[in-house]
């Protein structure tokens, strides 16, 4: 089959970028969306112009790596699929494509449909962790877990940080993957000692980096590869208001004896 | 090379408590003036990092991904084994210690494996205090499931996506460290060269992938885990980025490369489908739980599988193996669906593929339950073939998975390099000549959080450690390599690009290193790779330059160090004149197909040592001593 | 302070903030439309009720004073987070696409802004009268002829019942979307509260809407 693509081309952060248009010829129907990728660029590096530049990694839909905002919906068409799993046999024969990278302040480009989404991980370093050294725990089934417990965590545990939520979101609010951590670990026993000042950190980085804010439209849920739901986002805000009434300043520590 | 496995004396069971008592200490208030190097965030990476992290040094850790929390860990799908016997069935120690080196067809280090099962019941708990979700009961007690070669239920697992949850849990142990300020992260940075001083590893050359500045690190210790060297056959389960580059710098240093021919070959991936293909997908071996696989007993049989009956059907494995079955382990399942696809019994277009069906699983507890257990896999096979795996059975091959092989390290993990310590996929040690499912996150794991923070601790309070400056002539000699070699990269300006070389080494490998080996064939990729090799020198293109994001560079680097490992592993697998796990020759065979190992001349462990390009790489021994377990035929019949 | 920081600064605090003052104005329109049904019940009872609000004296500026705030604070937050909001996205997507968020949601600040305009005039035309020398000159205290009159013409019929629908959409999403903000979404909760959005919005229009319509077509003189 073959494609019109209009890409976002951008040379690096500084760089000014625009659309391109570039065609995609002979590709099979079975091929991954990414494998489309790289049968174009392959064409793009005959005719000695730069290769398409675009995240990736596992391809199988586990890493978070891809990403790309396909005719303005991130992962593109298929409901619950990342773009490595997306296969064209998902488009028609000559159907124009629109890529493009994430779009949001906090996720700025690097090149092309490259984005730079370390804002997740500083997020993530701001409280969502369980403080727990690595030595001799007590055994494993010491600890016993409601099934329906574990369950609902996990499914806020899927999530693989690709940033979907932001990009699909109208105001680039990170909201589904920031509650995703809190939630887990709000409904997981392992996580309440830190349970209070963990979402108040957590929420607080979420501002600092520049993202905006959620008005429950969901499309975060409905553009997330793992499906995760707005629930989690729920929990969340209900985690932060009894968190904003429970959780004093830190004091400052004191050295013991 | 001297190859000193450092093993300690005294009884199996007892090595490694009486070697962590003595081992020297180091005062928690000096730790952070230790700095330690830590590359690759993978799980041995990442619970290595955050573990020294949280004893106090001062830890750099890098990664090529945009954030650790991709490492291909992540893809790691059924479980991760630990001797706890939560299921009561018998489960120990020993046993997944016996079972581990019978699994690897006995060509692994038997006091590694040893160590490896008795703090496989930590990783557990140290997991579960971090908050992974594993699966549960209704009781709220941990839940088990079954992996190939073994006959007890000790796998642990997070519905189909066990690597993640692991891999996040030790991420989420970094993210606490980096919050302390003990570790400092480098993300999309890529290791291109180690650095020695006086024969000890005392730093690396980093590039940052997005502006190619090249910087380098210095440290007391270099810890690498950066994963196995699949990706030389083109085609496999791991991620695109997965590389042999980091072992292969190191290895072009002095550290010996043991064993690089043991390869994994996972039965149970969708089949490739055609040449766009740019990676294969694993369906997790706890299929096999549930699934039966089969082939048509006749040749050239066209009818859908429906259409075949009972009688007509051939579930090779169940035939082949009654006691194990469909659990046979992989190199054998592999090789069973090879021999059956050959025979042209394959099903699928090309005749390459075997059905792994699961009528039986739905009939016994329907379709929900099924779904239950395996919702994710059967999502994401309907996603890749557009077939639906719960009405049609699903059709799979055998595809490179895992590598055994790897830098040579000593009982405590660190390679012949004085201060390089090799975790996880990267190091040779525990898995033989095959690996058995589920084992490979517990060796992540367990070398990164319980093994290397003694180790190396022991190596820095006993060895003496002159201050060193990057400024000194070995980095900025090692600095200006990196720089030569890159701009040579974009200065070839030649014809094929990066990839067609990759494929074409790719499908030499596969053909010639693959599930059976020959010596002919052998012989004809060594001549044949480094023409190849030769033609990438003058005629690769890459195009763009160093100072921004470049894709093709990064893979030309890569690619470079493949086209030199494979011409290595070829040489490993036409020496070993026998047929050892993943390691099939097809000249050593019994008569009916089976593997046959020869342990009068090859019970050892082969390491490679470099001795400058275009020189043949020299073989050393280190012989294998099997003290507490029999030599024997492996078995699974 | 701290509290104060993380109900204003944060934002999860604002949209709670945000929620809790729509539902409070929201309550304030339903409460104002059981009063407007009284036009069906004849000039005498409205103006009694009209007059009964006036003369609750400190109680009535205090409901207010309540009003204003919750509407100012409604008014400052939605600035404010629009204006933070667009600065998350400095680029826009060359090709736009919604997968399923309702036309409702997407346009709040639009129905929002149409609101406020629709206040400015509603203040001037029933509570200061400034509108039209008709309506100045009409008896004080005769609310339901000020209604009457108003809604004779056609004109401002119109503006009246596209206001109401702009409300409507306004609350459709508002109120079922309070819900999630203050934490309440949670599987059963939601068939309850999933469905409020759109009850209380058909209940708005309809209410309010009828009004105009009636009086245009006669059953109200």
């Amino acid at each position: 089959m073959d494609v019109t693509l209009h890409v976002w081309r951008q040379k690096n952060a500084k760089a000014k970028g625009a659309m391109e248009v570039i065609e995609g010829k002979d590709i099979s129907e079975h091929s991954s969306f990414l494998e489309m990728l790289d049968t174009v660029n392959e064409t793009l590096l005959s005719k000695g112009q730069e290769p398409i530049a675009f995240d990736h990694d596992c391809r199988e839909g586990i890493c978070g790596a891809c990403s790309l905002v396909i005719n303005g919906e991130p992962h593109g068409p298929e409901y619950g699929t990342t773009t490595c799993q997306l296969h064209m046999r998902s488009f028609k024969n000559g159907q124009h494509i629109f890529i493009e990278p994430w779009r949001a302040k906090a996720f700025p480009v690097i090149r092309d449909l490259v984005v730079d989404r370390e804002a997740f991980d500083r997020i993530q370093q701001a409280g969502g962790f369980v403080s727990v050294n690595v030595g001799s725990p007590q055994d494993a089934n010491c600890l016993p877990i409601a099934k329906q417990d574990a369950d609902k965590a996990f499914d806020a545990a899927v999530c693989i940080g690709c940033g979907a939520c932001v990009a699909a979101c109208k105001n680039a609010s990170p909201m589904l993957f920031v509650a995703a951590k809190v939630s887990q670990l709000a409904l997981l026993p392992q996580g309440q000692p830190e349970r209070e000042s963990r979402v108040l950190a957590m929420v607080d980085q979420m501002k600092k980096e520049g993202f905006g804010n959620c008005s429950n439209q969901y499309e975060c849920e409905a553009a997330c590869p793992k499906e995760i739901s707005v629930e989690h986002i729920a929990r969340m805000n209900r985690e932060y208001l009894r968190a904003s009434f429970l959780e004093e300043a830190p004091k400052a520590g004191h050295g013991g004896d | 090379m001297i190859l000193d496995s450092k093993v300690p004396s005294g009884d199996l069971a007892d090595k490694w408590e009486d070697h962590k008592f003595h081992m020297k200490l180091i005062n928690p208030a000096n730790r952070r003036k230790h700095d330690i190097i830590v590359i690759g965030s993978g799980l041995a990476g990442a619970s290595a990092a955050a573990t020294l992290g949280g004893l106090g040094y001062n830890v750099s850790c890098f990664c090529f991904q945009d954030s650790p929390r991709r490492a291909h860990s992540i893809a790691a799908q059924g479980g991760i084994n630990a001797a706890k016997n939560y299921q009561g069935d018998g489960d120990s120690v020993h046993r997944l210690f016996y079972d581990t080196i019978k699994g690897g067809d006995f060509r692994a280090r038997e006091a590694n494996v040893h160590r490896l099962a008795e703090v496989s019941r930590n990783i557990i708990d140290q997991c579960v205090a971090q908050g992974v979700p594993f699966a549960r009961d209704y009781g709220g007690l941990l839940d088990n499931r079954s992996f190939g070669g073994a006959q007890v239920s000790r796998t642990f697992y997070a519905r189909g996506q066990t690597g993640q949850q692991l891999l996040l849990g030790a991420y989420s142990a970094l993210n606490r460290e980096i919050s302390r300020g003990t570790v400092k992260m480098y993300s999309r940075k890529e290791m291109l060269e180690i650095v020695l001083v006086d024969g000890k590893a005392r730093g690396v050359i980093i590039r940052d992938l997005v502006t190619g500045e090249i910087t380098t690190h210095s440290g007391d210790a270099v810890i690498m885990a950066t994963g196995g060297y699949g990706n030389v056959f083109y085609l496999s389960t791991n991620a695109k980025g997965c590389n042999v580059t980091a072992s292969w710098r190191a290895h072009k240093k002095g550290a010996g490369f043991a064993n690089p021919c043991y390869t994994q070959i996972h039965p149970t991936c969708i089949p490739v489908s055609g040449d766009y293909q740019s990676k294969l997908t694993l369906m997790s071996e706890s299929l096999r739980n549930d699934g039966r696989v089969w082939v048509p007993s006749k040749k050239g049989d066209t009818r859908s599988a429906f259409e075949i009956p009972e009688a007509e059907r051939d579930y090779y494995l169940e035939r082949k193996y009654p006691s194990y079955g469909n659990l046979a382990p992989r190199d054998i399942a592999s090789r069973s669906a090879k021999e059956a696809c050959d025979a042209g019994l394959g099903v699928g277009p090309g005749g390459l593929g075997v059905y792994l069906d699961f009528a039986d699983a739905i009939k016994r507890v329907g379709e929900d339950g099924i779904k239950k257990k395996y919702g994710n896999l059967f999502h994401m096979y309907q996603k890749i073939t557009a077939e639906n795996p719960y009405k049609a059975p699903m059709r799979i091959y055998p595809a490179v998975h895992y590598t055994m092989g790897g830098l040579w390290v000593d009982y405590n993990l660190m390679s012949n390099i004085p201060g390089l310590f090799v975790l996880g996929e990267a190091n040779f040690s525990d898995h033989g000549a095959n690996r058995l499912g589920a084992s490979a996150l517990m060796q992540g794991l367990a070398d990164g959080y319980f093994v290397v923070p003694f180790t190396l601790a022991n190596y820095i309070a006993s060895e003496k450690l002159n201050k060193v400056k990057t400024t000194d002539a070995p980095f900025t000699e090692a600095a200006n390599a990196v720089k030569e070699r890159t701009q040579k990269f974009l200065s070839i300006k030649g014809g094929r690009s990066v990839d067609s070389f990759h494929k074409e080494l790719g499908q030499v490998m596969w053909d010639k290193c693959g599930m059976a080996r020959d010596k002919a064939g052998l012989e004809a990729a060594i001549v044949k790779i480094p023409k190849l090799r030769e033609e990438f020198w003058q005629n690769v293109k890459v195009l763009g330059e160093n100072e921004n994001l470049n894709q093709s560079l990064e893979r030309a680097g890569r690619v470079a160090d493949f086209l030199e490992f494979g011409e290595l592993m070829c040489q490993d697998a036409l020496h070993r004149e026998e047929s050892c796990g993943g390691h099939f020759r097809s000249e050593h065979q019994t008569e009916d197909g089976e593997a046959k190992r020869n342990d009068e001349q090859f019970c050892y462990v082969g390491v490679w040592e470099h001795k400058g390009d275009g020189k043949k790489a020299e073989l050393n021994k280190e012989p294998l001593e099997f003290t507490d377990v029999k030599l024997a035929t492996r078995s699974y019949k | 302070m701290k509290l104060c920081d993380r109900v204003f600064g944060s934002p999860v605090g604002a949209k709670m903030l945000m929620a809790l003052t729509g539902l409070m104005l929201t309550g304030f329109v339903l409460a104002h439309l059981s009063g407007n049904l009284l036009l069906y019940a004849g000039q005498e009872k409205f103006n009694a009720y009209a007059h009964g609000l006036q003369s609750l004296g400190l109680l009535l500026w205090l409901a207010r004073g309540g009003l204003l705030t919750a509407f100012v604070l409604h008014l400052y937050l939605a600035i404010k987070l629009t204006i933070e909001n667009k600065a998350a996205r400095p680029v826009p997507y060359a090709h736009e696409a919604t997968i399923q968020a309702s036309l409702a949601s997407r346009h709040m600040v639009h129905t929002g802004l149409l609101m406020f305009a629709f206040i400015v005039y509603h203040l001037a035309h029933f509570t200061f009268r400034v509108t039209s020398p008709e309506i100045e000159a009409l008896t004080p205290g005769d609310a339901y002829a000020v209604v009457v009159l108003g809604f004779s013409n056609p004109v401002v019929s119109g503006f009246y019942i596209l206001a109401m629908a702009a409300l409507a959409t306004h609350l459709r999403h508002g109120v079922s979307s309070a819900f999630q903000s203050f934490g309440l979404y949670h599987g059963n909760l939601n068939v309850v509260t999933d469905k409020l959005g759109p009850i209380v919005a058909g209940i708005v229009f309809v209410g309010f809407s009828s009004i105009p319509v009636s009086v245009l077509l006669g059953c109200i003189k």
